[in-house]
């Protein structure tokens, strides 16, 4: 491969694997849990090998009991407007933890944030594994996301794409350098299922060792990834004065995430046994099909364009490249 | 004319609820009783006064199991004739309520059957919950239902044991019938669950009116899973979880299991195994409501009652 065509990458010095964002996701939250002490429990031996990346594990929100949230959605807290602004003693809980965990692994947007951030996620849709990151061209994301296609080909992964701007960035995995949510399902709030926890720990196991391997100096060759861009979501029909939902997902469409719906597909089954069909023009990939926290934002599932993105060759800068990048950013701090 | 010896003899059922939102979550018992609130005609029946209720109105609001304590466990002796008023827990006070509107527990007047619609996270299906070995009135009922949705199953868990008995809110009533369908995701409603627990009610109520006509059913034999046990997630000194259900025992409810069986993989894989001396038939597999109650799944053993000829006084 020609060297010219490989970019090269600042090295992810820092790590940071987070569980529990939404308290009653529980693969995550037990995951971290079982890293922390898995941590603890390793005792030193004399010829001490270096931490093989160093890593952050955080439990997002120590004090939850088993509920989503307290007050508000931890994971929509990580906007520029509410990490910032004034706070008073009505703050919601979870505003005053996003900006403790703004500290811990951020600032967001500062040169001292994280490298990667993974926030681990459950959700009820049938999704299997699914990485969820704001950029279709963050070279990092998308390689790790090669690298888990290629260790763990039983299992279903998707790439999505949220088009949305690092200002209006609203989650977690916003706060690092780079960062995705890890989101797999299907799984019930409040329950940890063996399958999907296993697969859990070996998408965080696989993530770190390529990080490891990509800090070591291995090249990662070009390829496609199939990515995911929502579009837009859909509600469930309303009743117009309660608000209270009147249909719900399809049988043919439940569990059918990421299979195409075309023009004319069926959506919703009203309660009285009518069939409601997709209107939209253009065929398009649904995802979140009848995710429960969802139900409270207005979304019945989500809908995603497919495009192939061509990912480049990539492998990590040397002492030198980062020294002289570090010293075109300090000058161009200073204009 | 009986055609049967021994019929027993049991009043016209003609007051009878269904009740949704025990649990605010379990979305398919909140949506068809909203529904049969708003039009109630798929539920009448000729000389039956059918009534919807939501039970627990607050914790369907929030979409939560409960407000301050589970309302299917609030209807002791003692919670019901606790004085106290608002300064009660919020379901004591509903319990109260609802014993006053379709109760007293236990007196001439209750109403005569109650359903009450539940889900669960459990792969369970359809499921019927019976308080009661003896009470032939519900088990000609449940043979009805079976017999009627085949080939489509629906098991009944017997559950009269004495320490893991507890007061549901439909034990108001003098035929109280619990009605689980899984498995279903707390929050979600699927629709293939709420249709399934529709029909379900549908063939309840064409059996009461069945039954109130003067139909008499014959004497039969009912295949029950009766709760012997409860078993708890392996835990660590600290009181947190150190193993899941096991794969191969996830979502295998009512299927046997048998000593040696895997039952739980702690998280770094290592397999747990059943160490009882017989077969046994586990249900309630992970149901999310059960971790704070200590209960990975609920040990049934297979047994077959026997339900006398019923027939109306």
């Amino acid at each position: 491969m020609e060297e010219d065509k490989v970019l090269c990458l600042p090295r992810l010095s820092q790590v940071a694997v987070c569980g529990g964002t939404h308290g009653n996701e529980l693969s995550g939250v037990y995951l971290v849990r079982e890293l922390l002490k898995a941590k603890k429990n390793v005792t030193k031996q004399e010829d001490e090998e270096e931490e093989a990346v160093p890593l952050l594990m955080v439990l997002s929100h120590p004090l939850q009991q088993c509920f989503r949230y307290i007050d508000t959605d931890l994971n929509r807290c990580f906007t520029h407007a509410s990490l910032s602004g004034p706070m008073s003693g009505m703050t919601p809980y979870e505003i005053i933890r996003a900006r403790q965990l703004n500290t811990m692994l951020g600032p967001k947007g500062s040169h001292g944030a994280v490298d990667l951030v993974c926030d681990l996620h459950n959700t009820t849709a049938n999704m299997g594994l699914c990485l969820i990151t704001y950029s279709d061209c963050d070279w990092i994301c998308l390689h790790i996301f090669r690298h888990l296609q290629k260790q763990m080909p039983d299992i279903p992964l998707r790439y999505i794409h949220f088009d949305v701007s690092n200002k209006e960035s609203y989650s977690l995995d916003s706060v690092g350098k780079h960062g995705f949510a890890m989101e797999i399902g299907p799984q019930p709030h409040g329950v940890v299922r063996s399958n999907i926890y296993m697969a859990m720990k070996a998408g965080v196991q696989h993530m770190l060792d390529w990080v490891q391997s990509f800090n070591s100096g291995s090249t990662f060759e070009e390829g496609f990834v199939d990515v995911f861009t929502m579009v837009k979501h859909i509600d469930y029909p309303r009743d117009s004065e309660t608000r209270t939902i009147t249909a719900a997902i399809h049988p043919q469409l439940q569990d059918q995430d990421f299979c195409l719906l075309r023009p004319g597909g069926p959506l919703f089954q009203t309660f009285s046994g009518e069939t409601l069909r997709y209107k939209g023009d253009e065929p398009l990939y649904p995802f979140f099909i009848n995710e429960c926290a969802y139900y409270e934002k207005g979304i019945a599932l989500s809908l995603a364009r497919k495009r192939q993105v061509m990912v480049p060759a990539i492998r990590v800068q040397t002492e030198q490249e980062q020294q002289a990048n570090n010293q075109r950013f300090a000058s161009e701090e200073e204009e | 004319m009986s055609f049967y010896s021994n019929s027993a003899r049991f009043n016209e059922a003609r007051r009878v609820a269904v009740f949704g939102g025990t649990h605010g979550n379990e979305m398919s018992g909140v949506t068809l009783v909203n529904l049969w609130m708003k039009n109630s005609a798929e539920i009448q029946r000729k000389g039956v006064e059918t009534k919807p209720f939501i039970t627990n109105p607050k914790a369907v609001d929030t979409c939560t199991r409960y407000v301050d304590m589970d309302l299917n466990r609030a209807f002791t002796p003692e919670n019901l004739s606790a004085p106290g008023g608002d300064d009660l827990p919020y379901e004591v006070q509903r319990a109260q309520e609802i014993n006053r509107m379709f109760g007293p527990k236990g007196s001439p007047e209750a109403y005569d059957v109650i359903f009450d619609l539940h889900n669960t996270t459990s792969n369970m299906g359809c499921t019927l919950i019976l308080e009661s070995s003896k009470d032939h009135f519900n088990l000609q009922m449940m043979t009805y239902i079976k017999k009627a949705i085949a080939p489509d199953t629906c098991l009944v868990l017997l559950n009269e044991h004495p320490l893991l008995k507890y007061s549901t809110t439909r034990s108001v009533a003098k035929h109280p019938v619990g009605l689980e369908v899984g498995p279903q995701p707390q929050g979600v409603l699927r629709s293939n669950i709420f249709e399934a627990m529709r029909v379900i009610i549908k063939h309840a109520l064409d059996f009461i009116q069945l039954f109130n006509e003067g139909m008499e059913f014959p004497p039969c034999t009912v295949e029950v899973f009766q709760v012997s046990e409860r078993i708890d997630y392996p835990r660590d000194a600290n009181g947190n979880i150190i193993a899941m259900v096991h794969p191969s025992l996830q979502d295998c409810d009512w299927e046997p299991l048998n000593p040696g069986d895997p039952m739980f993989q702690t998280f770094d894989g290592k397999t747990i195994h059943y160490q009882g001396s017989s077969t046994i038939y586990p249900t309630f597999i992970n149901e999310a409501a059960y971790y704070e109650k200590q209960q990975a799944f609920v040990i049934t053993r297979r047994e077959t009652l026997v339900a006398s000829a019923i027939r109306k006084a």
